[in-house]
């Protein structure tokens, strides 16, 4: 898997896909959309087969499926792409057109900087909250010295 | 003889709606809203996902509310709703290393990196009915996060090797259930996947006498672990892969006796489970039911139900087993009239040769 020269674009793929779909609409509201702009795929729901592993480490199986929501667009010459978790087909297009805004460089650090950075802010605050709820609940274990 | 099987088709419409009717109960009272069953009723969500196979709480939550709470039947509207659908791939392998936790108990060890953490559990429950629920009060978040790698406990703690280990090995293509059907002996994986999608019942019960003593199996539960893992899958279009979201996942670890066997030293084995959302009873099961099936591999004495491969596997999943049972009610008019002039006509040959030994009923004339 050739992951290195598109490490970036992973990287805002995955966010985007991660992200809430309202917040990721508010973000992009204030952005005009391109003025060339065609849905060479328009948003589409199927299934991926989740794939686990036998014993969490070893041979791959089957595990069940997730619902999945792709979508393809063409804005001002670049072709963006989203597979979003989910049936959400607004989110999808977001997803795909942010993509394809991504890698437009006029656009590239505005958008990163005023629809990347706070959602990935969104999202580790988040995740930050739902992790340091879990520790509450974690057990301190006492040891209790025995006499002689 | 003719038998009428034709002309229900009003009683048939008048029956749906009636159907229709009782399932939305009280007009007065507003309709659930699926918000509401994904947030409120999460365990029954995650059950119908599990087992409907289709990780969607918006599906089934609908699911739910149009089967009127009955699981199986919400069940079966979520595995009919996804033939429906394309298949885009198969996700890269599920890293259940990486979860970001919250829950996480080991029944083997007490210290384990990272601590034990009981997340939402009813486990300390006293299980009174609380008449008077108030609003819950918010919980105060430790001062620091969970480690953000949490590494799995067996993996771990075995450093004198007396814990098998598991290799990813060569990634063989795993064997699908969804489009090719069971076939026996199946492999493990091929197991794994009709656990994953078998009734919890089944398995709950299938799990207890395993414990019970039909299968010598000794369980321990090494760790057990809930929480969101990342989805990865890996497009033809983009040639990389990328997150396509995070699910929650429950995912238990059974450690085994093992007196050694077929070449393998006595060590501890394991049983894996592994759920949709917080489903833990189902995983656990799902473990114990796996481990016992290992017994030909181990070269154990096999003679209890859980260990038969064949007969687990075959009557695991809730969908068939319904079907089967419940197409009893459907009209065998015809086959049942045949049984009844089979009986009339013995019964007329036995009172015209009273002093004769009874003749044998079907089958061996």
């Amino acid at each position: 898997m050739d992951t290195s020269p598109n490490l970036a674009r992973a990287q805002w793929m995955s966010l985007l896909a991660q992200s809430d779909p309202a917040e990721l609409a508010a973000a992009m509201d204030g952005f005009a959309p391109p003025a060339d702009l065609s849905w060479l795929r328009p948003a589409q729901t199927g299934l991926y087969m989740l794939r686990g592993r036998v014993g969490g480490s070893g041979q791959p199986f089957n595990f069940g499926e997730v619902t999945v929501t792709r979508c393809s667009v063409q804005a001002d010459g670049q072709i963006g792409h989203a597979w979003v978790r989910g049936g959400n087909a607004r989110h999808a297009e977001l997803a795909a057109l942010a993509d394809a805004m991504l890698q437009d460089e006029q656009r590239h650090a505005r958008i990163q900087l005023q629809v990347i950075e706070p959602l990935r802010r969104a999202l580790e605050r988040r995740r930050d909250e739902a992790s340091r709820k879990a520790a509450a609940s974690k057990v301190e274990f006492f040891t209790v010295v025995r006499g002689e | 003889m003719y038998v009428a099987v034709k002309g229900g088709e009003q009683a048939i419409a008048r029956s749906l709606e009636l159907l229709a009717e009782a399932r939305r109960g009280d007009p007065a009272l507003p309709e659930l809203e699926l918000a509401q069953i994904r947030e409120q009723l999460r365990l029954g969500v995650a059950r119908v996902m599990q087992e409907g196979s289709l990780y969607d709480e918006e599906l089934a939550a609908l699911a739910m509310r149009q089967a009127a709470g009955d699981m199986l039947e919400a069940i079966f509207l979520l595995r009919a709703y996804r033939t429906t659908l394309p298949r885009f791939g198969y996700s890269l392998p599920l890293d259940t290393s990486s979860m970001r936790v919250r829950r996480r108990v080991s029944g083997t060890f007490k210290d384990i990196p990272g601590g034990q953490v009981l997340g939402p559990t009813y486990d300390y429950t006293q299980r009174l009915l609380d008449f008077d629920p108030t609003a819950p009060a918010a919980v105060t978040p430790a001062t620091a996060p969970l480690p953000s790698q949490m590494p799995r406990v067996l993996d771990l703690l075995d450093a004198e090797a007396l814990i098998e280990r598991f290799a990813p090995g060569d990634d063989a293509e795993p064997f699908d259930l969804t489009r090719e059907p069971l076939s026996f002996p199946a492999d493990r994986a091929t197991r794994l996947q009709n656990l994953a999608r078998g009734d919890e019942g089944f398995l709950l019960g299938m799990a207890y006498s395993t414990q019970r003593g039909y299968a010598e199996s000794h369980p321990f539960a090494g760790e057990i672990r809930m929480g969101e893992v990342d989805v990865l899958v890996c497009p033809e279009e983009l040639g990389f892969a990328i997150e396509i979201g995070s699910i929650t996942l429950t995912e238990c670890q059974m450690i085994n006796q093992f007196q050694g066997g077929n070449g393998v030293p006595p060590q501890f084995t394991r049983g894996y489970g592994l759920s949709m959302g917080e489903g833990e009873r189902k995983a656990m099961s799902m473990a114990l039911v796996d481990r016992a099936l290992r017994c030909d591999e181990l070269g154990e004495a096999s003679y209890a139900p859980a260990q038969n491969q064949e007969f687990v596997l075959s009557h695991s999943d809730s969908v068939e087993a319904s079907g089967f049972v419940q197409h009893l009610k459907l009209p065998h008019y015809v086959d049942f009239q045949a049984e009844l002039s089979l009986l009339r006509t013995l019964a007329a040959q036995q009172s015209a040769t009273p002093n004769e030994q009874p003749l044998s009923t079907a089958g061996e004339q």
